[in-house]
């Protein structure tokens, strides 16, 4: 019996889990896929929100400001890319400029630190490669971009550190109330609980209506991007946007903490898992984020994604007790990566409210170190290689990932078993060559570490296969 | 300390440490990243190499095996297993390995063989859904050829330079239905002959003017759609053909490796993406060489063979020579149809007898001229009867013709009417 | 009048080959050329190259290839013997895998050296 059952393994179950471990409690997590964040955790643009956008008072304006204030120590606590870099939010017109003093007021009162109103001439002081046409913008030096999926990762891996039982492969089927909390049916077996925390991401309005009476409706938005090489990535310093719309940000440029360059995205209403991008799509973002920045060279593209927001019809994430012993945590579209710890405290106080006791462990562990290769001096390097020989091995090329650091994933908390999985937790195949030259190599060490054919393993989610079979029979191989 | 350092022990690498232990340095280290000598070629199981070099038709890894052979007659060092990550304005070279350790090396000269990668999907930005399936040309004949591992069933191809075009072959042999070979450019990328053996051979349809539209499958790639595209390569509303395949293989182009170089400050050419270099493969960093596919795309190893010769045989020259006077600089301009011309400069009083010059046309062409001009004056002509972009060509240019030129020579094409 | 493009080497002369005049090949630039465009009518032939499975090296499939062209219809007989054998390393270059395969006068020979595995 758990005391809590979190369904879902994005950014905000991961950020629950977290929470939820420092006390003494028996926390699982239900997750569908064979890794964490593979949902909208994964495809984003990456950023925390400085706070300006949501309307006063509404819980994403009170999450938003408290997520980014709370993930500036987690990330340096949890060892995840972080840059507090700001942004500027763009107007062309007398309009827009309106727009931006509508945002600056709203800032102010959602309690966004140090905003401030530049002219066009202030803005492009900042960023030289910012349109001529920008006639003013709102710079939130608050602002920042972070790694989401390794910010996921980083949560999950310490909550399972931290004691939390997390269920790869599991996806759920069915909820039924049991005699104290709820059964909750799935792929592989029953599982029982005091309490259900449903961070089922666009899948949250299915969940729901497992749970309880049907009550909102997830209403899948895609966002496709851009994503550039490193030799655009110092073409601007912040992130930048467009005034907002009805359907989002809009269009930004923006830095990654990888060094590359970010560009997206659009908005359109797609099915819930719906990733690919379109030709149309991808022109209209080219277009979009040339009007902010001209000079933007899309000839370094080095991959192009979409991801879909869990958006709701309500405006406002869906916080609430939905039946007795049941969350939703539903509705997070953005800002819901800057909110996400502090709507893993709002959640733990949920459940707290709805009489879950929340008695701090004595032994929490807050701290995650991975080693950078990459990142290392030339004394520090020798002196690791020295240590352990497996550093020396570089798999990527691109971006200098070593065998060490593959190794060193694949005895973590949470090992990787696809190809991306390496990828997201330590770089390899994120460059230029996008896996053309480590591909190989990586399923190479992850056959041999794993114990199975290379036949075996995937891409990213399962099903995604790589090989189908041997040339000649195999029959000798082995 | 060492006379020459040379990165990348493929084809362009062997030839150089080869060519400049003739030219009589004996403190010459070659660095490969990978577990054996000879690079690319060790994948590139066909034939047709070697006919120009050995006058006869090797595969890929005889040819390499030939210069592997010809290194161990050498006393060159070899650390294999061994990525370089750093290469220095001042000549020293970072680099790391498992039983290297990380080294720091201090050299002389320098010859930058660090060879090419292949362009990807991202690059090119091919919509649809990102299902496991795609993969480079390359990576895939690494995967078949050397690991054994076939990456799919029902193959569609898009791009048809030659590495698409021997995939294809390969992928049949090995039991795949390749279904079509798509070409968004209304002429291949690849070799002729290619086309014949490779796709012709084996009934493959080559759909020009056509490319990618859509790539359908969630996990696993089931379905691609093809569109024919206008003289703009814009996709035609209403020509789509939808292929049921579980495996998209793309031959889009390569792209030389420069990474080292730009670090190292080196000057780098935007037409050919590698190091801008003088007539003996120098960069703008003195004693710093580049030759191969680093330098500008080959299709012929033949050719990098020759250039990597020369660009191993002049680094021993400066390692040993001293300084050399100046003189003249002529720099080399692309005239009409010629997209980029390598050496981009040439210094006529360090042309021993005859200079090479390689380039590559930026269109079709039948019954043409090629023209070396300087001013109004004309110093040279060549006819040739098909000019084709993927196609590199080269003609040499004897010393004396260059000694007649000022600032700068031009090549061109013109097209004659028969 | 049958055109062709030679694929004797990379230089792909485009043949024209007379069949009503003993095959006559212009276009050719060497003589191999000639004897290309004769034969491609009369009895085309192609190397094949491949892999076979190899134990103990340090690849799991070494590269071979016919010492000579073999008839283009007897392509797929030559992959299906390749696929009966088994090669264990040291392979040497050169190294006979098949003698005469399949009636066809051309050996399969290895194309590179396959030390052991360490």
């Amino acid at each position: 019996m758990y005391d809590v059952l979190i369904i879902g393994c994005g950014i905000t179950g991961a950020a629950t889990a977290f929470q939820l471990s420092k006390y003494k409690l028996k926390v699982g997590i239900l997750e569908r896929e064979n890794d964490v964040s593979l949902g909208t955790t994964k495809a984003n643009s990456a950023i925390l929100h400085a706070g300006y956008d949501p309307e006063p008072g509404t819980l994403m304006a009170k999450l938003n400001v408290r997520g980014v204030e709370l993930a500036r120590e987690l990330c340096a606590k949890l060892d995840v890319p972080y840059r507090p870099c700001g942004s500027l939010v763009l107007a062309f017109s007398e309009e827009e400029r309106s727009t931006l003093e509508e945002l600056y007021r709203r800032g102010k009162e959602n309690g966004v630190p140090d905003l401030a109103l530049l002219t066009g001439d202030e803005a492009r002081a900042l960023e030289p490669n910012l349109s001529g046409e920008v006639v003013a913008a709102l710079h939130a030096p608050s602002a920042a971009i972070c790694s989401p999926w390794e910010y996921c990762l980083a949560l999950a891996e310490t909550a399972v550190k931290n004691g939390v039982e997390l269920h790869l492969n599991t996806a759920v089927t069915g909820l039924e109330p049991a005699e104290e909390g709820w059964t909750v049916h799935t792929n592989r077996g029953e599982f029982q609980a005091r309490f259900v925390v449903n961070a089922a991401g666009v899948d949250a309005a299915a969940v729901h209506d497992m749970a309880a009476t049907h009550a909102f409706d997830i209403k899948p938005s895609r966002g496709q991007y851009y994503l550039l090489d490193k030799s655009e990535g110092d073409r601007v310093g912040r992130v930048i946007f467009q005034c907002p719309s009805k359907v989002g940000k809009g269009v930004l440029v923006a830095p990654t903490v990888h060094g590359n360059l970010i560009v997206g995205p659009d908005a359109a209403p797609s099915q819930p898992h719906d990733t690919a991008t379109t030709g149309d799509g991808l022109r209209f973002v080219r277009q979009t984020a040339q009007k902010s920045v001209p000079s933007v060279n899309f000839r370094e593209s080095i991959r192009n994604f979409a991801g879909v927001r869990a958006s709701t019809a309500a405006g406002d994430f869906i916080l609430q007790e939905s039946a007795p012993g049941f969350f939703d945590l539903a509705g997070i579209c953005s800002p819901g990566l800057s909110a996400a710890p502090a709507i893993g405290e709002y959640a733990a106080e949920l459940l707290e409210q709805a009489g879950l006791a929340l008695d701090e462990k004595d032994a929490f562990i807050c701290e995650r170190h991975r080693t950078r290769f990459k990142e290392l001096g030339v004394e520090e390097r020798a002196a690791l290689v020295e240590r352990e020989p497996a550093y020396g091995r570089v798999i990527c090329r691109c971006e200098t990932v070593t065998e060490g650091e593959i190794l060193e994933a694949l005895h973590s908390p949470i090992p990787p078993v696809s190809v991306d999985g390496v990828k997201r937790r330590v770089n390899a195949g994120m460059g230029r060559c996008q896996g053309g030259f480590c591909g190989p190599r990586v399923v190479d060490i992850l056959a041999r570490e794993l114990h199975k054919s290379p036949g075996d393993i995937v891409q990213d989610q399962a099903g995604s296969w790589l090989l189908d079979r041997q040339t000649k029979g195999g029959k000798a191989d082995v | 300390m060492y006379d020459l350092i040379v990165i990348g022990g493929g084809p362009a690498g062997l030839a150089a440490a080869c060519a400049a232990w003739e030219g009589g340095l004996r403190s010459i280290l070659i660095v490969e990243r990978d577990k054996e000598l000879g690079g690319i070629l060790n994948q590139c199981i066909h034939n047709g190499f070697g006919l120009h070099h050995f006058k006869e038709e090797l595969t890929g890894p005889e040819y390499a095996g030939r210069f592997v052979k010809l290194l161990g007659e050498t006393g060159v060092e070899v650390r294999l297993d061994t990525m370089v990550l750093d290469v220095t304005e001042n000549r020293q070279v970072h680099m790391v390995g498992k039983s290297t350790g990380y080294r720091v090396e201090q050299a002389r000269s320098i010859v930058l063989a660090m060879g090419c990668r292949e362009r990807t999907r991202g690059a090119i930005a091919i919509p649809g859904a990102r299902p496991a399936g795609v993969f480079t040309a390359g990576a895939a004949q690494r995967y078949v050829n050397m690991e054994g591992w076939m990456p799919g069933r029902r193959v569609v191809i898009l791009g048809s330079g030659d590495i698409g075009l021997i995939m294809a072959r390969r992928m049949t042999l090995e039991g795949a239905k390749v279904l079509a070979c798509v070409e968004v450019m209304p002429y291949s990328g690849g070799l002729n002959r290619n086309i014949v053996q490779c796709l012709h051979d084996y009934d493959i349809p080559l759909y020009l003017s056509h490319t990618v539209t859509d790539i359908r499958g969630r996990n696993r790639v089931e379905q691609v759609v093809v569109s024919q595209v206008d003289d703009k390569r814009s996709p035609i509303p209403g020509t789509e053909m939808v292929f049921d395949c579980d495996t998209l293989l793309l031959s889009v182009g390569l792209i030389p490796e420069n990474e080292l170089t730009r670090q190292a400050g080196i000057e780098i050419d935007r037409r050919t993406n590698g190091a801008v270099v003088y007539e003996n493969m120098e960069t703008s960093l003195p004693g710093v060489f580049a030759c191969g596919n680093v330098c500008h795309v080959h299709d012929l190893v033949d050719f990098v063979t020759a250039e990597s010769q020369r660009a191993g045989a002049a680094a021993a020259a400066y390692v040993l020579g001293g300084a050399v006077p100046g003189g003249q600089v002529l720099e080399v301009k692309n005239g009409d149809g010629v997209s980029y011309t390598v050496p981009q400069h040439i210094r006529p009083h360090r042309v021993d007898k005859l200079c090479e010059l390689f380039f590559r046309v930026n269109r079709v062409c039948k019954d043409s001229e090629i023209l070396v001009t300087s001013g109004e004056t004309q110093i040279a002509r060549f006819k040739r009867e098909h000019l084709a972009p993927g196609e590199m060509e080269h003609i040499t240019l004897p010393r004396a013709l260059l000694d007649k030129a000022q600032g700068a020579i031009t090549v061109s094409i013109r097209e004659v009417s028969k | 009048m049958k055109e062709l493009i030679c694929i004797v080497c990379p230089q792909g002369c485009h043949l024209k080959v007379d069949e009503e005049n003993g095959c006559a090949v212009t276009g050719n630039s060497c003589p191999r050329g000639a004897e290309y465009g004769k034969m491609e009518l009369t009895h085309p032939t192609r190397v094949v190259t491949s892999t076979v499975r190899c134990q103990g090296g340090a690849y799991l499939r070494c590269p071979v290839k016919t010492d000579g062209p073999v008839p283009k219809e007897q392509i797929f007989q030559v992959m299906a013997a390749l696929e009966e054998i088994t090669l264990t390393a040291p392979v040497a270059v050169g190294q006979v895998v098949i003698e005469n395969v399949c009636g066809t006068g051309a050996n399969v020979v290895a194309t590179r050296n396959m030390g052991r595995s360490v």
